[in-house]
């Protein structure tokens, strides 16, 4: 099983930051937000993820301060386990072992040392949920059973959101459906109240969150028609009374108090932040144009920052203001990518649906956002059930200089609305300009598109639901109007009036592969002639792709019932076929490799082989669950050297694939994550120096202080000191921007510590030598009627001279000494 | 159900007065609802909400505000008089010019010995309450600028006084102001046009409640003369407020046509500390809410919109009854139209003028359902202005559609037609007898030779009609001293016997061949909406407020069988609950045995034949049966066979040849005739 180790699936970046709400820590300098299995530590000021928190090993879906120590952090997971965390340092402390999956988790300052869970019934399957609280065992050891349960409330709701304690913990409020809960922790007695079913058409006033007032006895409901209702005097089961807020036109998501009570954030479907001020209906405050829908929200504990977090995996730091400070976004993940996946070949960024009408591009090394790409470019309405343009497909070419889109909308509805956009890359301004938009470009939808990758021609094919498929050529001569050349329609192809499928070009950009339904036509793009058709029944064509390099020759091809084929392209006839159920074709751009993913029982399978060989070089049963949609090989930076047989084919190229799930995965080997243990060993900082990167380098100063004056008593340690500069620089160099002190902090620092390393044996030499040029300085300016072609220079001197003259004859010693003393260390730094 | 040829008349252009002040009586349960055109209604809360009197407006009269002091009512308009009404006899008992200029408000003081009254020219004016009339007493400091609103602690020693731009506490004492409290301009508005307070509440913990015209509802602390809170309410006025007696809950009216409850609640829960939060929003009227009436578990809100609503607070109420129900009153519980069943003329009433039309003709039969082509388009006939300053109370046309006459507090007249074909001649029956000085309600016998008018004291006369002239006959009076004067009178087919229904639920029948009294029907505590005496039995059937239907026998002087029937099964729940009173009761001359009634919103056939519904059967069956088979379809049938295809109903009338007149008034008619509510931003437009 040594091999099966050897590659393994790993999940890339991209999780989700907005599944859970995120937590401010205490002095509000860190966002902890519960992303995947692990719990991220962002920095509020600077969006960069300072470190991650390990450990789970299923979804994080809660996280919480410890009420008894803000340095400390409760995170749950739906493996069944609390676990402590000091997010300062990254430590995991303890772990608490439920054994059941947790939902949500809560904590009180009133209530120490107990938290309050949402965990599924005991018997009452896996649709209903109870709250129940658990003391934490105290005791020393790392990992705890904590399995004394007491239940608070049954019958609640597993959305977190949905669950909120009251003024000082003393009640804790639930919705579910139509009902409020209420349970007071000293009475021990629980209330519920409950609003009528809207009797109206499409009024629907099922409560969706809650939140109470910090100071007074007022809980928040939001509820699905958009209203927000204030309960009052709930301790009486009669005369407890409400007032409503309305603003939201769809359903209200979260809710949040400032922690003074002054006024109540609230947001849902509209992207729009809404402040109530307390006590006053009619007062609020809109911060509108978030983004996607709000999910959740939360406040810092001193009410200057609050956090959206949005349905595109974004989390927005908002002051108190109402201002956006920052942003935090995640791989944006809609309802479906429907571009594939694609490698911008400039950024080497991996490119898909974004934002509603937006490309994103996201760094896959650095796992970040880059930017969003507008090509819809009109504003998104934020209304569920409305027809909206969806970008559906986008290619580069192969230079990544042209990228082209489909945009197409009405789906729905009878009215198909297609748009062709093609958008050259401006050099200047580093980013894709609209050159070209075509409307219409085909009667029916676009099945595929593709740039030739050949370098000397930029053609583009698009095949289309009408049963054609069209090449478009940049033109030759320039618009008169503006200036640049635009894209038209060289030719208009069609085979016996059938449907094409997929098109590919060979890696030249010589042959051109057309699929139309169970036959391939196979075109020459300079003359578009059909040259030959290859043709396998039954089963209509699926995917097409050239092989490369020495495989050139073959062209790959699956069908719809079950088979692969390899035809032969000088021979014209079939070399091999399997029968497979290939749900994906993908061929490796830098390599002969193809990969083909197979799907088969609700299980993914992997397949990588060369055309001509009929062995694969790689199987993976088994890969993921769910069926993979799109797949991507991506060049890596360096090419890496494995000699293994079954991994070899990672060398040149990664291969990430996305899932049903939205799930970024990608297949690691061993040596790759050797390395990168290494790297990531050597930017850790030895511990015994102290806590922050500044300190640490005040720290290195004061050392090499030290030595420095111990090197005046001994010349012979001289020549060490060198290396010792450089890896201050290192540390500096290292060390992540955010957390650097200011640069003028630390430059005259530097400066000075370079510096100073000279100063013991140079000065016995330096007085005569200073002495020397001054002379010569003097002898030069009274030969100033001398000839022309030596006057530059003097004069040069004169006004340095000039410019001198103030400054003392000490300053001016020490300016020479900094002149003539050795800048070859300057060497020795770029070297190292 | 029998088949009808229907005349669907749609040209009673009736126009609902808008509602401008409230008064309730919370001891009587009587609620005094004064619209602009200067009429007075009165409602009883503990009977169904029974509009149970109106007193007519009068042209000029415009009341501002209304007061009970104990179960006097007093009124106080722009006409700067004081009145009392004589709630009897439904007339003004006495005015009393207040020598102010106009009065914008009144109020009492809670140990009903003062009424005070805030004028235009700055003078809050207090008046002692005497047995029988009221007396001025002093004027407290003149102001300067107008008395918007007035209320009196309830201690009586001080009186808030809501001014132009500010509220001035007066010591009732003294007579001077002790604090002046200064109400901010609405931003935007200009310099010149100062912040109106509407209303003030003067609470007992010396909490004043002011709603103005920059949409606030402003706390103060009366003590000390300064601000608690501002809620900012709307963008528009708070024009009315009204205070729980518990003083733990307030409402307050708004331009908008909304109306917000605060509540007087504690902010942290079981500790002392209570503070007044706006808590839910009622959304009822189009227009503005003019006044607004804290009842108990309810509250009353009515305004330009012409409507009264009575939205019950659920968290008070202990019960869902009948009485918690939501109920909204737009049509007089009364009869404004009369047919003269034999002529097929129809009369309407007006505040000012009576019409009279003819129905048109239409030929030939159609299926059920079908609209029949019009042969001859209906005709107005006459169009009476009224002389005076009061408006009409009531009207009546004879059967055979030869005799009109109406009647306003201050006269009664008759009117002879003659309608010869196109042309109409009307000629006024002058030499009324003397004692038809004023009649509250007004009937024909069914030959058309008597007119009977209730008159004051509970006494209905009696005239003699023919062609020379009209003879005065005789006056009944009902043996019980009870002077409450009818509101509804009945006579028989023959002409043999009279009912006359009272405002204090009583019900006399009289003997007109004998010309005495006959008998009183046994009181029943709820009153007579709508009753008729039933051609072919001579039963009177009487409909009252709750939806009880009773048949007396006037010549058994007892209960029919079919009443006993009813009352040992009870009606259907349906039936029970329905807010709105019958207004009219008329018989099916070709079925005795069926009964036509009709509401605001439908009109029923009850065939006294069938049984009466269970309460698990379906009440509004017609359209499940007809679907049923013939065999189930007998067996699922009931008495009460309900239409609801006319709706917004003012009359529902047989007439002599088989067809039935149906006179509504769409209230989209009525909403558009309304004057433009507030600009509103909505959302999506």
């Amino acid at each position: 099983m040594v091999e099966h180790t050897e590659i393994r699936v790993v999940r890339c970046g991209g999780s989700k930051i907005n599944h859970r709400a995120p937590v401010f820590a205490n002095d509000s300098r860190y966002l902890l937000c519960a992303s995947g299995d692990s719990v991220k530590v962002y920095s509020t000021n600077t969006e960069e993820c300072i470190h991650s928190l390990h450990g789970h090993t299923d979804q994080v879906t809660g996280v919480a301060l410890n009420p008894a120590n803000h340095l400390q952090l409760y995170s749950c997971s739906a493996d069944g386990t609390v676990r402590l965390w000091d997010y300062v340092d990254g430590i995991h402390i303890k772990t608490f072992i439920i054994g059941f999956p947790i939902y949500s988790l809560y904590v009180s300052t009133k209530h120490e040392g107990i938290v309050f869970l949402i965990l599924p019934m005991a018997g009452g399957g896996s649709e209903r949920f109870q709250l129940v609280a658990i003391h934490l065992p105290k005791s020393v050891e790392q990992e705890v059973d904590a399995r004394e349960l007491s239940a608070v409330l049954g019958d609640v709701s597993p959305n977190p959101r949905a669950t909120a304690f009251g003024r000082e913990g003393e009640y804790i409020a639930s919705v579910i459906g139509h009902q409020l809960k209420v349970y007071f922790f000293r009475k021990q007695k629980t209330y519920s109240f409950s609003v009528p079913r809207g009797k109206k058409k499409g009024a629907q006033n099922q409560m969706t969150c809650v939140t109470c007032h910090p100071t007074d006895d007022c809980i928040a409901t939001g509820h699905e028609d958009g209203k927000i209702r204030l309960w009052r005097n709930f301790t009486h089961q009669k005369e407890y009374t409400f007032s409503t807020l309305h603003w939201h036109h769809n359903a209200v998501n979260a809710m949040c108090f400032s922690p003074e009570g002054t006024s109540l954030l609230s947001g849902g479907i509209e992207s729009v932040l809404v402040q109530w001020r307390y006590g006053e209906h009619n007062n609020k405050n809109f911060l509108p144009r978030l983004g996607g829908a709000i999910l959740h929200i939360s406040v810092s504990s001193d009410g200057e920052l609050c956090s959206t977090s949005h349905s595109d995996n974004k989390i927005t730091i908002i002051q108190r203001s109402v201002k956006v400070s920052a942003v935090i976004q995640g791989l944006v993940k809609g309802e479906a990518v429907r571009t594939d996946l694609m490698i911008d070949p400039l950024s080497k960024a991996l490119v898909l649906n974004g934002k509603p009408g937006h490309l994103q591009f996201y760094s896959l090394q650095r796992d970040k956002h880059l930017y969003n790409l507008d090509i819809v470019q009109q504003e998104y309405i934020h209304e569920a059930g409305l027809d909206q343009f969806e970008v559906v497909r986008a290619a580069f070419d192969a230079r990544g200089s042209w990228l082209a889109t489909v945009e197409e909308r009405g789906q729905k509805s009878s009215e198909l609305e297609i748009s062709l956009k093609l958008w050259a890359y401006n050099e200047q301004a580093q980013s894709f300009e609209l050159n070209t938009t075509i409307t219409a470009p085909h009667n029916d939808q676009v099945r595929s598109m593709c740039f030739s990758p050949s370098c000397d021609s930029t053609l583009l094919l698009t095949t289309a639901r009408d049963n054609c498929f069209k090449a478009w050529l940049l033109g030759t001569e320039p618009d008169t109007q503006n200036e640049t050349s635009s894209w038209a329609c060289d030719f208009v192809g069609n085979y016996h009036d059938l449907r094409p499928s997929s098109c590919s070009f060979s890696a030249d950009g010589s042959l051109l592969a057309v699929g139309f339904q169970e036959v391939v036509t196979v075109w020459n793009p300079e003359s578009w002639e059909l040259l030959t058709t290859l043709c396998q029944p039954p089963g209509d064509i699926r995917d097409l792709c050239f092989g490369r390099l020495s495989c050139s020759k073959y062209l790959l091809g699956t069908n719809t019932k079950n088979l692969l084929c390899c035809w032969n392209l000088l021979t014209c006839s079939l070399e091999w076929s399997a029968s497979m159920d290939v749900s994906l074709l993908l061929s490796d751009p830098l390599s002969e490799n193809v990969a083909a993913f197979s799907s088969q029982s609700g299980k993914t399978d992997l397949f990588v082989f060369k055309p001509s060989e009929p062995r694969p070089l790689f199987t993976q049963k088994a890969l993921c669950s769910g069926g993979v949609r799109h797949a991507v090989f991506a060049p890596r930076g360096e090419r890496l050297s494995s000699c293994d047989e079954r991994s070899q084919w990672l060398n040149r190229s990664q291969l990430y694939f996305l899932t049903d799930q939205m799930d970024l995965l990608t297949l690691s080997t061993r040596a790759e994550e050797d390395r990168m243990l290494a790297a990531s060993k050597q930017l850790v900082i030895d511990d015994s120096v102290a806590v922050t990167p500044f300190y640490l380098l005040l720290g290195k100063h004061r050392q090499q202080q030290k030595e420095k004056e111990e090197s005046l008593l001994s010349p012979a340690v001289e020549r060490i000191q060198l290396p010792k500069g450089s890896l201050a620089i290192k540390e500096l160099l290292h060390t992540p921007a955010h957390v650097l002190p200011a640069a003028s902090v630390l430059c005259s620092l530097f400066v000075n510590s370079l510096l100073i390393s000279n100063t013991a044996d140079r000065a016995d030499e330096e007085p005569p030598k200073q002495e020397m040029e001054t002379d010569g300085e003097e002898e030069d300016s009274e030969g100033e009627t001398e000839a022309a072609g030596a006057r530059l220079e003097p004069n040069a001197r004169a006004c340095a001279d000039e410019d001198t003259t103030p400054l003392s004859k000490a300053l001016e010693r020490e300016l020479r000494k900094v002149r003539k003393s050795d800048f070859g260390w300057i060497a020795g730094v770029l070297d190292s | 159900m029998g088949e009808f040829k229907v005349h669907r008349v749609r040209f009673f252009e009736y126009m609902p007065s808008a509602i401008r002040a409230l008064a309730f009586n919370s001891r009587s349960e009587k609620l005094a609802v004064a619209r602009m055109d200067g009429s007075v209604e009165i409602f009883n809360r503990a009977d169904n909400l029974f509009q149970e009197k109106v007193i007519p407006g009068r042209e000029q009269r415009t009341i501002e505000s209304l007061l009970w002091v104990g179960d006097r009512l007093f009124s106080a308009g722009l006409s700067g008089e004081i009145a009392e009404f004589d709630l009897d006899n439904l007339r003004v008992k006495y005015t009393l010019d207040a020598y102010g200029g106009p009065i914008w408000s009144m109020t009492g003081n809670a140990q009903g010995t003062h009424l005070a009254v805030g004028c235009e020219d700055g003078t809050v004016k207090l008046f002692e309450v005497l047995m029988d009339r009221i007396q001025f007493e002093r004027n407290l400091d003149r102001q300067k600028g107008r008395i918007i609103s007035l209320s009196w602690h309830p201690s009586g020693s001080k009186i808030a006084a809501g001014m132009m731009g500010m509220i001035r506490v007066f010591d009732v004492k003294t007579g001077h102001p002790v604090h002046r409290l200064l109400v901010e301009r609405a931003a935007g508005t200009p310099r010149n046009q100062d912040c109106v307070v509407w209303s003030v509440v003067f609470l007992s913990d010396y909490t004043i409640i002011s709603g103005d015209s920059s949409g606030k509802v402003k706390v103060w602390d009366g003590k000390t003369g300064t601000l608690i809170k501002n809620h900012q309410v709307t963008k528009w006025d708070v024009l009315a407020l009204s205070v729980s007696q518990s003083e733990d809950s307030l409402v307050a009216g708004t331009s908008e046509g909304t109306v917000v409850q605060f509540q007087f609640l504690s902010q942290v829960l079981g500790q002392g500390e209570k503070e007044w939060v706006a808590t839910r929003t009622f959304k009822n009227h189009t227009h503005d809410v003019r006044a607004v009436a804290e009842i108990q578990t309810a509250f009353v809100s009515g305004g330009m919109d012409t409507q009264l609503f009575v939205r019950p607070f659920l968290d008070k109420v202990e019960c869902r009854t009948q009485a918690s129900a939501i109920r909204k009153v737009l049509f007089p519980h009364r009869r404004l139209v009369s047919c003269a069943k034999k002529a097929g003329l129809l009369l309407f009433q007006y505040p000012t003028h009576l019409e009279l039309w003819r129905l048109g003709e239409s030929e030939g039969h159609g299926k059920p359902g079908t609209i029949l082509p019009v042969k001859k388009n209906p005709e107005k006939l006459l169009h009476l202005k009224i002389k005076g300053e009061d408006h009409i109370c009531c009207s009546a046309v004879s059967p055979c559609g030869e005799w009109i006459a109406y009647a306003t507090v201050s006269s009664v007249r008759l009117y002879r037609i003659l309608c010869d074909n196109n042309n109409v001649s009307i000629t006024k029956v002058s030499k009324l007898p003397k004692v038809l000085s004023s009649a509250s309600q007004l009937c024909f016998s069914s030959d058309s030779t008597h007119l009977f008018a209730a008159s004051t004291h509970a006494s209905v006369h009696v005239i003699a009609l023919s062609q020379s002239g009209c003879k005065f006959v005789h006056t009944f009076k009902p043996k019980s001293g009870s002077t409450q004067c009818a509101h509804l009178l009945a006579t028989s087919e023959d002409g043999a016997w009279l009912g006359s229904a009272h405002t204090d639920h009583h019900v006399h029948v009289y003997n007109l061949k004998k010309l005495k009294a006959h008998c009183t029907v046994p009181v029943y505590n709820s009153g007579v909406s709508a009753m008729a005496i039933h051609p072919t039995t001579n039963n009177l059937v009487m409909v009252h407020a709750d939806n009880q239907i009773f048949e007396y026998s006037i010549e058994d002087k007892k209960y029919t069988n079919w009443t006993r029937e009813v009352q040992r099964h009870g009606l259907h729940n349906l039936w029970l609950e329905k807010g709105t009173p019958i207004t009219h009761v008329t018989f099916n001359p070709r079925n005795p045995a069926h009964i036509v009634m009709h509401d605001m919103n439908m009109f029923c056939i009850i065939d006294q034949t069938l049984p009466l519904p269970e309460n698990m059967m379906q009440f509004h069956n017609q359209q499940t049966l007809q679907v049923l088979p013939e065999k189930e379809r007998q067996s699922a049938m009931h008495a009460f066979k309900t239409c609801k295809s006319f709706q917004h109903l003012m009359c529902v009338d047989l007439l002599d040849d088989q067809s039935l007149v149906v006179v509504e008034r769409p209230l989209l008619d009525i909403t558009t005739q309304l004057p433009a509510p507030v600009r509103q931003k909505k959302f999506a437009t």
